[in-house]
């Protein structure tokens, strides 16, 4: 699903968040990337969604070579790919619906279509009361998993999630990546960037490790962590 | 498992797969379905601001009322004079002694003549008659112990002739007889009033297009400064998947709307300016003895006014898009 041959990314001013980076996440895979704040958590992230390029190496996402993606092809990639971010990213003037519904009226999906999609991801994040809500009202639990609903209503084949538990206590932390198994258990490959230790440890998922932009290489799921 | 999948597997994996946006499909129907809500959607957000939107179509509106307005006063003046083109006539002011039964043997002499297709004449007791009921001075006439005004004979040119020098030699002629004082060209004034409406239709061109030009600038900056006021909205859209279509139609319609608002508001202002006229022209009219009412802007001229302020609009969102857009980037 996602191919990591070799990849650095150097930003202006000549910081190396990513250097040499090679891995490999098969399809239905659900793995957490992990490393302390700077790693290049985030950098691996952006370079899937196309929200950055690699200064070297070779992103392969579904099949597909990103750098022969041009600049009009990337919208169209990251449709199929949900992002989670930590700060959420939720438009604050608009209802929990309007944020749901809005993947799909990009996507240009037809406006008998839409209520459904939207009702069942709020429904799968149990959030269907709050349609009516704005984000503001919400706690952060809740904005985190309207920002789920909003990743997945596309019904996207990968989720990316950046620190999504960063400012949640851990019970909420626990809900949300319950959800995230329940989408990986019906064939969604999900990649988590995260440094919650706790949490990627009771998860039993796959662990790729990195260190100043270095991969450490990886734990295989199923065994424990802590 | 070392080879990169070919794209095809995730369209095989059925339900939860990658290929699911695709049955959102291309579709007509669903295409202008997107462009109806968008236009919708811009109105809404428009009228939810209702201050800070009138701000800007009055400015739009005054900018395009100006033009029109003098677009409107010009073709009721062209209108107005307009009569008078065909008009190629000599006025012959007669002396004096000249009795009314030799002017009127004047005109019959005159009448012969090939180039001249009729003859007004009007006499030293008509000429005071009409003075009297039109200039406002009837009671100042009557202190007079004897009428001021010559006979008159209004010679009217066949519109065969036309040529200057052709004319210049017929008033030549007319000047020579020894009955007449006066012989003048009634056609000169009205050329030099043409040349000026020329000049002013010139001017309006030239004042129309740096007002049009104002109202792109005064569009791109309120389309700038509302790109601006959206840029998470727009991070946010592009995060998910829009594309610059996607984000770039709702600002070019609301530059769409500013125009079509501004164009509807300078409509209402030229007309409400022609009704405040209205009054004062009907009384000058009278004055001159004409029937003369001024006319408001036409369908074709209204509907110009209305297209043209929205594609104004569309114009100056479309440059301030271009300029903008681009710059915001998720990061």
């Amino acid at each position: 699903m996602i191919r990591f041959t070799n990849v650095s990314k150097r930003y202006e001013g000549g910081y190396e968040a990513l250097s040499d980076v090679s891995f490999h996440l098969l399809p239905g895979e659900l793995a957490f990337v992990t490393g302390h704040s700077g790693a290049g958590k985030s950098t691996l992230l952006k370079l899937i969604a196309l929200i950055e390029r690699p200064t070297n190496g070779q992103v392969v996402v579904n099949g597909q070579n990103l750098a022969k993606l041009g600049r009009g092809a990337i919208p169209f990639h990251r449709r199929n790919i949900g992002v989670i971010f930590q700060d959420h990213r939720l438009l604050f003037e608009r209802t929990v619906y309007d944020n749901v519904a809005l993947p799909l009226i990009i996507a240009g999906f037809s406006p008998v279509e839409i209520p459904k999609r939207v009702r069942a991801a709020l429904d799968k994040v149990g959030l269907l009361s709050k349609e009516r809500a704005y984000p503001i009202t919400l706690s952060g639990g809740e904005q985190q998993r309207v920002g789920i609903a909003r990743a997945v209503v596309n019904r996207p084949a990968l989720l990316l999630a950046d620190e999504p538990t960063g400012n949640l206590d851990p019970e909420m932390s626990w809900e949300v990546m319950k959800i995230f198994r329940e989408f990986n258990e019906v064939g969604v490959t999900v990649l988590i960037a995260s440094h919650n230790v706790d949490l990627i440890g009771r998860m039993q998922s796959r662990v790729l490790r990195l260190d100043h932009g270095r991969y450490l290489g990886d734990t295989p799921a199923a065994r424990r962590m802590v | 498992m070392s080879r990169p999948r070919p794209r095809r597997e995730a369209a095989e994996t059925p339900a939860r797969s990658g290929a699911s946006s695709a049955s959102a499909g291309f579709s007509l129907g669903n295409y202008l379905t997107l462009h109806a809500q968008a236009l919708i959607a811009t109105l809404g957000q428009l009228t939810r601001r209702p201050f800070a939107t009138l701000m800007t179509v009055a400015v739009i509106g005054i900018a395009l009322a100006l033009p029109a307005g003098l677009y409107v006063l010009l073709s009721n003046a062209q209108r107005m004079i307009g009569g008078w083109e065909g008009a190629n006539q000599i006025s012959l002011f007669l002396k004096s002694e000249i009795s009314a039964a030799r002017a009127q043997q004047l005109a019959g002499q005159l009448r012969q003549q090939p180039t001249i297709a009729a003859i007004d004449y009007i006499s030293r007791d008509d000429a005071l008659e009409e003075f009297r009921r039109l200039s406002g001075f009837g009671e100042a006439l009557g202190a007079l112990t004897e009428n001021p005004l010559p006979a008159v004979l209004v010679v009217h040119l066949k519109r065969e002739v036309s040529e200057p020098a052709r004319i210049e030699q017929l008033l030549a002629e007319l000047r020579q007889r020894p009955e007449v004082d006066i012989a003048q060209l009634d056609m000169q004034w009205v050329k030099r009033l043409y040349a000026l409406m020329a000049m002013v239709e010139r001017a309006v061109i030239v004042l129309a297009s740096l007002l049009g030009v104002a109202v792109l600038l005064v569009v791109g900056n309120t389309i700038r400064l509302a790109i601006h006021g959206r840029r998470d909205e727009i991070v946010i859209s592009k995060l998910i998947g829009a594309t610059d279509a996607f984000i770039r139609r709702p600002f070019l319609y609301s530059g769409a709307w500013y125009g079509l608002g501004g164009g509807l508001l300078a409509l209402l202002l030229v007309e409400f300016s022609l009704v405040v006229l209205e009054q004062p022209v009907h009384n000058l009219a009278l004055l001159y003895n004409s029937g003369f009412a001024l006319r408001g802007l036409d369908a074709a001229t209204s509907a110009l006014l209305l297209g043209g302020g929205a594609l104004l609009g569309l114009l100056g969102s479309w440059l301030a898009v271009g300029r903008h857009l681009r710059d915001i980037e998720p990061t």
